[in-house]
């Protein structure tokens, strides 16, 4: 599989929130101002990352070797948890402009599924560190298209006169449906 | 036991033994299950393939294709796996677990049944992404049914678009051309072998 | 059965409805939702996580500093989501199949360490098993709801059972991913509108 097709796939093909349903919760929630979900997104991209070679390494180097596979999913997720932390104590201190933009969002991560199931989709796929680096990066790239072009949506839904009925989850959903049909375009690139 | 009233309080050893009593607490029943359900697992896994394998080549053989499985390579080096189907040691028949790239929701994954011929006997998709209600009707009979008695290698085994016989499912073609590429990468690994030495 | 149990158990059918109300969860509801066969798979499995969870934690809760009772809830959590992954695979394997990468993914299933945050690091086991019981019902009967939705409009068929005929098309678009959300958003206006009649 070469690198552009990992990349075209994971963004427009196989977008992790549009088609796959990862990272819904993150999606829904942090998606009211362009401005925030630019911050989610990039978050996202750092930790996705870094998780997915926290990850690779320790399960072909621990966990498989010592047929310790069954254990992946409690392992991954302490891994991203801890990943997380030390990714905020280290911001904190290295970078506080950085820290101050993508601070408040670390902690919403751990609880993130896009990045436990990507760490787990890489496994399964059965990738190389690089390519498990390129398809993390992707996905992440994939997100957070999805949740600024979402949230630029919703900026402009907010000044619409809405039926009552519909406002709020309802018409957010609606319009989450709306753009996963318009990414369906995508579907058969390549082709 | 503790009455709830007490809370253990923040030092460092009480949460480092707090952490690790719940790991090796984790540990030990994840091990105990894992152990319990190691061999169903493994049985489900043989009994769902096995019972994909006679599906397309009949139960015409005496052996267990599954135990008996090989593997085979394909022109790019990718590692098939080949089910020999052998009575009185006779190979009868085979089927290979394949795969093809193209198809429209990236990898499709089948078995094909071969004949000793070289004749089609069927296949069975076995993992997919295809549009539901679309791209999923090449798992069907009413599709699956054209490939019966073809030969690979043949040009009829082809969409009536690229100059073939087989009518390709509407409004689907990438993935009835998937199928195809993906039983010609089969074929194509097992002439490969047959055609070298060491093959019975 | 007195009323504070009763009103744990019932807690999580209406009023704290996890997918109408509270909107936990989101990513197993929009993903596994095609049939309600899978919804309700999906549904039970989340269901015994959340027992076993709830149980565990209300033991252990006086027992773990509060510094790092998160963790120690996630290796909890996490460890019987792979213990439920293991039976599935070994004993329906048609559902593991079916389910995939989502079963792992129960883990971050915010409505499991939240129950666990918010009730059974609180209350006593009995409470706790009522909480995560109703919790997990609601889960399940807003999953099978949507998933049978889904594949009535988009498969023309319920738990597998086809009613349309062979050449009538359904509305494909339910069973795609675009129709999760349309249709999650029209049960919860549904939801919504019975709810506020009442």
């Amino acid at each position: 599989m070469s690198y552009i097709t990992i990349f075209i796939a994971a963004i427009f093909v196989n977008n992790i929130v549009l088609s796959q349903f990862l990272g819904i919760c993150p999606f829904l929630g942090v998606s009211k101002k362009i401005s925030t979900s630019v911050g989610m997104g990039l978050a996202v991209m750092f930790v996705m990352t870094l998780s997915a070679i926290a990850t690779f390494l320790i399960y072909h180097q621990l966990l498989k070797p010592n047929g310790l596979e069954f254990m992946m999913t409690v392992v991954f997720i302490l891994v991203i948890a801890s990943l997380v932390q030390m990714v905020e104590i280290a911001l904190k201190k290295t970078s506080p402009a950085l820290y101050q933009a993508l601070g408040i969002f670390l902690p919403l991560i751990t609880t993130n599924c896009a990045v436990l199931g990507i760490a787990l989709l890489a496994v399964q796929k059965e990738l190389t560190l690089l390519e498990s680096v390129c398809y993390a990066l992707a996905n992440a790239c994939g997100f957070t298209l999805a949740i600024v072009l979402f949230a630029g949506m919703r900026e402009r839904l907010s000044k619409s006169r809405l039926p009552q009925i519909v406002q709020g989850t309802p018409i957010a959903l609606i319009t989450a449906g709306l753009l996963s049909m318009a990414f369906m375009g995508f579907s058969g690139i390549g082709h | 036991m503790p009455s709830p009233k007490r809370k253990i309080s923040n030092n460092l050893s009480a949460m480092i033994f707090s952490l690790v009593g719940v790991s090796v607490f984790s540990g030990l029943m994840l091990g105990f299950v894992y152990e319990q359900t190691k061999a169903p697992i493994q049985a489900a896994q043989n009994r769902l393939e096995l019972e994909a394998i006679t599906d397309i080549i009949g139960s015409d053989y005496d052996n267990n294709p599954f135990e008996d499985k090989t593997y085979i390579y394909d022109d790019n080096g990718n590692k098939l796996e080949f089910y020999p189907a052998r009575k009185d040691g006779q190979i009868k028949a085979f089927a290979i677990k394949t795969f093809s790239n193209k198809a429209f929701g990236g990898k499709l994954e089948l078995i094909a049944g071969f004949g000793i011929n070289g004749k089609i006997l069927g296949y069975k998709v076995v993992n997919s992404q295809e549009t539901p209600g679309l791209g999923t009707k090449v798992s069907e009979a009413d599709f699956a049914e054209q490939f019966r008695g073809l030969r690979p290698q043949s040009p009829a085994f082809n969409v009536r678009q690229d100059g073939g016989e087989i009518d390709a499912v509407t409004s689907a073609t990438i993935s009835s051309r998937a199928v195809i590429d993906a039983i010609r990468k089969a074929y194509n690994a097992y002439r490969k072998l047959s055609s070298g030495d060491k093959h019975e | 059965m007195n009323s504070i149990s009763r009103q744990n158990l019932t807690r999580g059918l209406i009023r704290e409805n996890p997918i109408f109300v509270m909107m936990l969860g989101m990513c197993p509801t929009l993903g596994v939702s095609t049939s309600a066969l899978n919804g309700l798979g999906m549904g039970v499995a989340t269901l015994f996580v959340l027992i076993l969870s709830n149980i565990a934690v209300s033991l252990v809760k006086s027992l773990i500093p509060d510094a790092v009772r998160i963790p120690c809830y996630i290796v909890i959590i996490a460890s019987f989501v792979t213990v439920i992954d293991l039976l599935i695979k070994a004993y329906t394997p048609a559902l593991h199949g079916a389910l995939g990468i989502y079963i792992p993914l129960i883990v971050v299933n915010c409505i499991i360490l939240g129950r666990a945050e918010a009730f059974a690091s609180k209350n006593t086991i009995w409470q706790s098993i009522l909480d995560a019981v109703g919790m997990g019902m609601g889960f399940t009967i807003g999953l099978t709801i949507l998933g049978a939705l889904r594949e009535i409009l988009g498969a023309g068929a319920i738990f597998g059972y086809r009613f349309l005929s062979a050449d009538a098309s359904p509305a494909l678009l339910f069973i795609m991913p675009p129709g999760a959300f349309i249709a999650l958003a029209f049960l919860i206006i549904i939801f919504n509108k019975l709810r506020g009649n009442k």
